[in-house]
């Protein structure tokens, strides 16, 4: 009735947007949009990692995420260059890094397109091993560190003086984003990542009181348009993982002409 | 200074020591809110990682901030923001208080209104104020310790001895130091010197 490869696209999908829902909107929140960009673009590099160490590709790309992650936090104590500049080196830096290690590993053919905009049906049962159980400790994190989070989120400085442990609820949080960005890969691909994380959280904004209303909203969200996206990658025979993108952009702009009661 | 009071900054020279029962009420100078950050004032003051037994709205009235209990943060006026943060911080029963600027930006009359809610806190609350202020006049008329900073300590003491002092006569001006009263505004904005002021009780 239903082929296996669509079904485990289906459940690897539903895994992601329900760790995508709650971190995209600390990213939304705390304007993180171009630093999600920058870690997946890292991907690449971990992918190479991945064959040249022989070790399953999501731990390489992982591996490479945390350690740009970490790059990140350390920079952010400099003062010569402004973030966004330094996130743009990065980020085209470890991209183009990780395309020339590919084509200079001669015995490895990759399929590109796959890694740039996601190949969710050739998820295999070990991703979603991986999507799960990586995803599933993503989730907890977060939720351990949820309170601390908002009131770093709202003021740095203030959450200080109360004595939270800012720097490291900042450093978790990190290393809990670069977990989330390595497992949504497979589903979208490098390049759509920073979508898969923003769009359901800014479409379910409009409709939130509460940060955990908007976190909820947004896996609701996140799962209908992977629902959405594949049902019509699957009719129309469209890319599977800018589909899902697709289908998030037309629930965003139903939420704008939605009018607010 | 304040930074470096609060802890949140090391001191290039010298240490900053507390007595052991001070707690800290801080409010910042102004906080940024993302439009997209769905938090209500409720939730806000929830937030202060405090067991309170004072109701929430009991301490925004003291601040004279009730009626945005239930508002999302980011749609508060600068004055209410304050108030606000003001309460915020005394859910901790501070009987340290220390405010950031904690009149920028808001209009004469708010001004007013948030130097007189600081001085009942101070007096009802029987609670030390520790203030960064370029409002010379503020500091002259209403303070007991004023300490005045342009890149290092220039001058301290009560006002009376402060505007005495050769130091800051230098610093804003012999005219403005004889006239402070008449000229305090102008000389305000001609200098952008930080003036801290310290009140003890």
């Amino acid at each position: 009735m239903i082929d296996d490869f669509l079904l485990r696209a289906l459940i690897g999908g539903l895994g992601v947007a329900l760790v995508a829902g709650p971190f995209g909107s600390f990213v939304v929140w705390r304007r993180l949009a171009y630093f999600g960009d920058t870690l997946s673009h890292s991907a690449l590099l971990g992918v190479a990692l991945g064959f040249l160490l022989n070790i399953n590709l999501t731990l390489g790309i992982f591996i490479i995420c945390q350690t740009l992650a970490i790059l990140l936090f350390v920079s952010q104590y400099q003062r010569q260059l402004t973030s966004d500049t330094l996130l743009g080196i990065l980020s085209h830096g470890s991209l183009s890094l990780g395309l020339v290690a590919l084509a200079y590993m001669k015995d490895v053919r990759i399929d590109l397109v796959g890694y740039l905009f996601g190949d969710i049906l050739a998820i295999s049962s070990t991703d979603l091993i991986w999507i799960y159980g990586a995803g599933g400790v993503a989730l907890l994190g977060l939720m351990w560190i949820w309170k601390p989070l908002l009131s770093i989120t709202i003021h740095e400085d203030l959450a200080r003086v109360e004595g939270l442990p800012v720097d490291r609820t900042n450093w978790l949080f990190l290393g809990l984003i670069a977990l989330t960005v390595a497992i949504m890969m497979k589903v979208v691909g490098m390049l759509l990542v920073t979508a898969l994380l923003i769009i359901p959280a800014a479409t379910a904004r409009r409709f939130a009181s509460t940060p955990e209303m908007m976190a909820i909203l947004a896996i609701v969200i996140g799962c209908l348009s992977v629902v959405g996206g594949l049902l019509g990658s699957y009719h129309y025979d469209t890319p599977s993982g800018p589909s899902i993108v697709v289908a998030g952009c037309l629930f965003f702009m139903l939420s704008i002409i939605i009018p607010r009661k | 200074m304040l930074r470096v009071a609060l802890r949140l900054q090391k001191p290039t020279s010298g240490t900053v020591s507390f007595a052991n029962n001070v707690t800290i009420g801080y409010v910042p100078q102004k906080i940024h809110i993302d439009p997209t950050f769905p938090m209500t004032v409720r939730r806000f003051l929830a937030l202060a990682k405090i067991k309170q037994k004072t109701p929430f709205d009991v301490l925004l009235a003291e601040v004279g901030a009730k009626h945005v209990l239930d508002s999302p943060l980011h749609t508060l006026s600068g004055g209410e923001l304050q108030r606000v943060l003001m309460a915020r911080a005394l859910i901790r029963n501070p009987n340290l208080l220390v405010l950031d600027e904690p009149v920028q930006g808001i209009d004469v009359h708010g001004q007013a209104e948030l130097y007189s809610l600081i001085s009942r806190v101070r007096s009802e609350r029987d609670c030390a104020i520790l203030m960064v202020s370029h409002d010379l006049h503020l500091v002259m008329s209403s303070t007991d310790r004023v300490l005045c900073l342009n890149q290092h300590i220039c001058c301290s003491g009560t006002p009376e001895v402060v505007v005495s002092d050769l130091a800051y006569a230098n610093l804003f001006g012999k005219h403005a130091a004889s006239h402070l009263a008449l000229y305090v505004h102008e000389k305000q904005h001609e200098h952008n010197h930080e003036c801290s002021h310290v009140e003890v009780k």
